[in-house]
């Protein structure tokens, strides 16, 4: 692994260094250079740090891990790969997301995983280990949200879920006090709900150092577009 | 605190702005002087400034006049004639006008802002002042030397401008008094809130939308004697449907009360505020958060900025970083009112 020094570095000299790379990368000191590892595809990325807005923008296949809290915007329209935080994330975090997971150890800032969508096989996946603030995953057209609310906060601020039309979304607990939309349906998952995602928990469990029982010993709720409402006839009579 | 921490606390921050305005709001930065208004202030000429003078001696007593201090920095070009002075109004023109003084001085700087072509005030509180210019603000914090000012509270912007000009005026923080605002967002609201605002005597003259902010804030907190945190919930008024849901009965009730009293007041748009005041400050976001915002504290300091990164410049070893929620004030007090 080689280890890059990237105080007062400009962001381009950052991604340059990490391109000219023919090895994983360390990057220490780093302090909100924007776009690092936008669009790459291949590389383990270590940060050290706060890294700026627009990490792992179009991110496409490569893995960061940052030791720290993350700004506004990871993971922009990624489409493959993964992005690990250890602490907290900001805002519109995997925004229009299509591919890739994104684990969260902590608390999730306005708008996370807005607009995320899915394909056939591309599926993205965002774990948020603490709460998320409000409009998390409004016009979620697709892909899995899970929040597991242990940071003890709300689960999730106003207005969850609006415009949703595909995809699902997971808040551990029973969500009371929550407000959902009418075009939505909120039930307790089930054992066929949970079979989806046991894997990317125990993904997070491992990754942070989390017991799985923690997080088991609480029901979930999921959430889904609800077909037999749909948004429609919202502009135009169509 | 010297102006150099949050200056260095720019640099990351460049990417933010393109070069078109920069400022600082210093608070507690003239002791010696702090029961005297600090006009700080452009003028285009030397004749221009020579009839501003005239006219200020009729109304204020002036115990100082200087240049402001700057250096020539090749970032930094066309800049006006910068001075500034310490000035009290003239009893006499108090008692003839039956003005308090605060109107007094506030009604004065409107009038020589629309009033005189070539001079502008740009800063006019006591024991604060603010220091702006074209440029990325690190540029314009080296060009007006605060690394050899201390404060207590500083503020910093860096503009972007979208939809107005890029001139010294424009460049934020932007005054009342005390009272001086940094802004990142547009106000859609702009005209609805200004025709309002200008019923009660203010002028938005500069050409930007972040002055209404600050002429609201005034109305609201001086003239109707609204808290700050009411203030705020006016300007960023939660939405009816979650006012509704207030299980809260009185919290509810005043919600109700605000956004009935001041509906041309709501500022929408996205938005995220930085005002300061003698004695401290308040952040605000919009209602629904379309600007990031965050705030960290260490020991007997407490930062905010849109970034960590730009916290963790100052205090690498910052505490309890967190996000305020959309609407949701941060204010500040210096300990035990001091300042106020």
């Amino acid at each position: 692994m080689k280890s890059i020094n990237v105080k007062n570095l400009e962001y381009r000299a950052v991604n340059a260094a990490i391109c000219a790379s023919s090895e994983d990368c360390r990057l220490s000191d780093c302090l909100g250079q924007r776009f690092i590892a936008a669009g790459m595809s291949d590389k383990n990325i270590i940060i050290d740090g706060v890294p700026g807005n627009a990490l792992g923008a179009y991110l496409n296949g490569a893995e960061i891990t940052v030791n720290g809290n993350a700004q506004d915007a990871v993971g922009d329209t990624m489409n493959e790969g993964k992005i690990v935080v250890h602490g907290n994330i900001g805002d519109a975090a995997g925004y229009a997301m299509r591919g890739g997971k994104i684990f969260v150890k902590g608390n999730a800032g306005y708008r996370a995983g807005i607009h995320m969508k899915a394909y056939e096989e591309k599926v993205p996946v965002m774990v948020i280990g603490g709460s998320a603030g409000s409009f998390l995953g409004e016009y979620q057209a697709g892909g899995k949200i899970v929040v597991l609310g242990l940071t003890g906060k709300k689960i999730v601020g106003n207005f969850p879920c609006t415009g949703m039309h595909g995809g699902k979304m997971y808040l551990r607990g029973d969500c009371e006090g929550v407000v959902f939309p009418s075009q939505v349906t909120v039930c307790t998952a089930e054992k066929q709900d949970m079979d989806e995602i046991e894997d990317y928990i125990s993904e997070y469990c491992s990754l942070f150092g989390v017991s799985k029982a923690d997080i088991f010993d609480s029901s979930f709720t999921v959430v889904t577009p609800d077909s037999k409402n749909p948004y429609k006839q919202m502009y135009v009579a169509n | 605190m010297s102006g150099e921490s949050i200056i260095n606390a720019m640099k990351p921050m460049h990417d933010r702005s393109n070069g078109l305005g920069g400022g600082f709001a210093a608070y507690g930065i003239y002791p010696e002087y702090k029961d005297f208004y600090a006009l700080h202030m452009f003028f285009d000429a030397r004749a221009t400034r020579k009839n501003c003078e005239v006219f200020l001696k009729e109304h204020f007593e002036i115990v100082k006049s200087e240049i402001i201090p700057t250096r020539k920095i090749p970032a930094i070009t066309d800049e006006p004639i910068i001075w500034r002075y310490f000035v009290a109004p003239l009893k006499s023109v108090l008692a003839s006008l039956q003005l308090d003084e605060k109107e007094f001085v506030a009604r004065t700087v409107m009038k020589i802002n629309t009033e005189m072509p070539g001079a502008y005030v740009f800063s006019g509180g006591k024991n604060m002042g603010t220091f702006k210019a074209v440029g990325f603000p690190e540029d314009v914090g080296e060009f007006y030397k605060l690394e050899e000012y201390e404060g207590y509270l500083w503020t910093a912007h860096g503009r972007y401008p979208t939809n107005t000009p890029g001139w010294w005026g424009g460049a934020h923080p932007f005054t009342l008094l005390d009272y001086s605002i940094v802004h990142n967002g547009e106000i859609s609201s702009y005209d609805a809130n200004r025709r309002f605002i200008e019923m009660f005597g203010y002028k938005c003259t500069l050409q930007t939308d972040t002055e209404v902010i600050t002429y609201i804030m005034d109305y609201l907190v001086h003239r109707q004697g609204l808290t700050l945190g009411e203030a705020a919930s006016v300007i960023a008024a939660p939405f009816w449907s979650t006012i509704e849901r207030k299980t809260d009965i009185c919290d509810k009730e005043k919600h109700i009360y605000l956004r009935t009293m001041f509906p041309s007041l709501l500022v929408t748009g996205p938005f995220s505020i930085v005002l300061g005041f003698n004695g401290g400050l308040m952040a605000l976001n919009d209602r629904l958060k379309l600007r990031s915002m965050v705030v960290g504290e260490k020991d007997d300091k407490v930062f905010i900025a849109s970034e960590e990164a730009a916290i963790r410049t100052m205090e690498p070893a910052a505490e309890n970083i967190w996000s305020p929620a959309g609407g949701e004030p941060v204010i500040v007090r210096v300990k035990d009112g001091a300042y106020e």
